[in-house]
């Protein structure tokens, strides 16, 4: 099990049958992600290796991880939120145990994590596996 | 002979393929483009039956592969009307033709202050090579505008020159807006002042017509991928008295006489500019492809691509939250184009490419002319000569779809 934000976004892609529900309610998720404060737009929080422009901001407090994020384009900020869902209060210890692919599979999403995709999904994950070690 | 689309697009085996359990709508031949069936054997049959090192070789297979890959040079100058192949360095493609003429014309005939111009729509291979100079030599790079439809004026080219212009370096026909470039009204006023031009025309030689002589450039780049060949094939043609002002590149195997200890004699160009073991069978292919093309004639591949422009500029003149750039009236079938309300090239791209339409997106190597529109990208859908207008319509279909959950 994934944390409970996780599990509820699984729960409501099981009732989207197709791609361009699944995709619509990504976008939707984008849409609705608190956008970063422009200040923390900055080359250290900046996230290379992508098509489009990601920035990540990852947070440890009393031994829990969190993080926020952001990206110009609005299919990655929608994989920025579940991305978070499923990351931000996680033990800091149980970071480097979630398997994203995996639970990114049970969405139908696995794909954006390919080593060919240059969304910067991966690039993300590292960093945030590399912020919590 | 007439351009039957039904049975072009059969030449080639990928397009029969479905992604993402949707038929492929290839729409990035700008970037690379697919090869029909003859090219594909024409490599099989080379390392099946063919193969082996060129131009050293006094065995059966050796002599066989010199002849296969030399008389490539020759298929290279017909297709790009040069009566004197020996004019023709075959390479890797424009990226390693444009490095070959900064190397070894330009970097030894050039000092701080000389200037080169470049218009604002180069791909990053007729710009980087610049750059070196720039950065090594202190060369100055000037830089003339496109208007607001996208048209190079030859005259403002022109009107560029200095007494300190060393160089021309253009394109043919633009990767991102399609516009094709006057380029013979540049080399006929270059000429006039003694400047050479280097015209790329990695674009340009897929889709219309090419003849070097009649254009009077001194380098032309060509590159095979794009070409309905193989990837790491490609040619440049290299006016003789540059060549022979020329300096090789690279040194190594196949580009000398004789070396001893102390000292070193060229071969005689062009093979003085091509060193190490070639692309054999890359070029090969290459050579198969560009009979093909010759085959199905350079105009009808022209007229059927102006035809697939009129219908996809009326179709995508239909969206009113689309802007395409690149209004030039005579542009290739090459469509870059942004969605209003701030959708990321990288959003669109994605959900054509859930649809089976395959485009590009990005700044399609092409930094300064990015900067002049003000974008920081945009999708580029590229036709070729076996694109239909059905593959239009379904573009537009995924298009509308886009704007439908991204707006």
């Amino acid at each position: 099990m994934a944390t409970d934000a996780f599990e509820d976004i699984v729960e409501t892609f099981e009732f989207l049958d197709d791609w361009e529900d699944r995709y619509a309610h990504v976008i939707d998720m984008g849409k609705a992600m608190e956008p970063l404060d422009e200040a923390l737009k900055v080359p250290a929080t900046k996230v290379e290796g992508c098509a489009s422009q990601v920035w990540l901001v990852p947070h440890v407090e009393s031994g829990e991880f969190s993080f926020r994020g952001d990206s110009d384009a609005m299919i990655v900020r929608g994989l920025i939120a579940i991305l978070g869902a499923l990351y931000n209060g996680v033990p800091v210890a149980e970071v480097p145990k979630i398997d994203a692919r995996a639970e990114f599979a049970r969405l139908g999403l696995e794909e954006n994590l390919s080593a060919q995709r240059s969304n910067g999904l991966r690039a993300m994950i590292e960093r945030i596996r590399h912020s919590a070690a | 002979m007439t351009f039957d689309i039904v049975k072009v697009r059969a030449d080639f085996p990928i397009l029969t393929r479905e992604v993402n359990g949707k038929p492929l709508v290839y729409l990035d031949n700008g970037a690379s483009a697919q090869k029909p069936q003859v090219v594909i054997d024409a490599i099989t049959q080379a390392y099946s039956h063919e193969y082996s090192n060129v131009h050293r070789g006094l065995h059966y297979l050796s002599n066989l592969a010199t002849e296969k890959y030399e008389a490539v040079r020759g298929t290279i100058a017909r297709f790009l009307g040069v009566s004197d192949e020996r004019q023709i360095v075959m390479n890797s493609g424009t990226t390693e033709g444009i490095n070959t003429v900064a190397y070894g014309w330009a970097m030894p005939r050039m000092e701080a202050g000389d200037e080169i111009i470049l218009s604002v729509m180069e791909h990053h291979a007729n710009i980087v090579p610049w750059h070196f100079l720039r950065e090594r030599l202190g060369v100055k790079l000037v830089w003339v505008d496109v208007d607001a439809n996208g048209d190079l004026d030859p005259d403002k080219v022109l009107g560029a020159i200095t007494d300190r212009t060393r160089l021309i370096a253009v394109t043919h026909l633009s990767n991102v807006l399609g516009t094709v470039v006057d380029v013979k009204s540049i080399c006929d006023g270059a000429r006039e002042r003694g400047v050479p031009v280097l015209v790329d025309g990695s674009q340009a030689a897929v889709h219309m017509p090419v003849n070097v002589e009649e254009i009077g450039c001194d380098f032309y780049a060509i590159t095979g991928h794009k070409l309905y060949g193989p990837s790491g094939s490609g040619a440049i043609y290299i006016h003789r008295d540059r060549m022979a002002e020329m300096q090789p590149f690279m040194g190594g195997g196949d580009m000398i006489r004789e070396v001893s200890k102390d000292a070193v004699t060229y071969n005689d160009p062009p093979m003085k500019f091509e060193a190490g073991t070639p692309g054999i069978v890359q070029m090969i292919g290459l050579g198969v492809a560009l009979d093909y093309m010759m085959g199905l004639g350079m105009e009808n591949i022209a007229a059927h691509e102006r035809h697939l422009r009129d219908y996809a500029r009326d179709r995508l003149d239909g969206l009113n939250w689309l802007n395409v750039q690149g209004r030039s009236v005579g542009k290739a079938a090459i469509f870059s184009f942004t969605l209003e309300g701030a959708a990321h090239a990288h959003d669109i791209s994605t959900i054509l490419d859930k649809k089976g339409v395959a485009v590009r997106a990005g700044q399609h190597c092409t930094g300064p002319l990015m900067e002049h529109l003000g974008l920081a990208a945009t999708c580029r859908a590229s036709f070729g000569l076996y694109n239909t207008t059905e593959e239009v319509d379904a573009l537009v279909d995924a298009l509308e779809l886009c704007h439908k959950l991204l707006a």
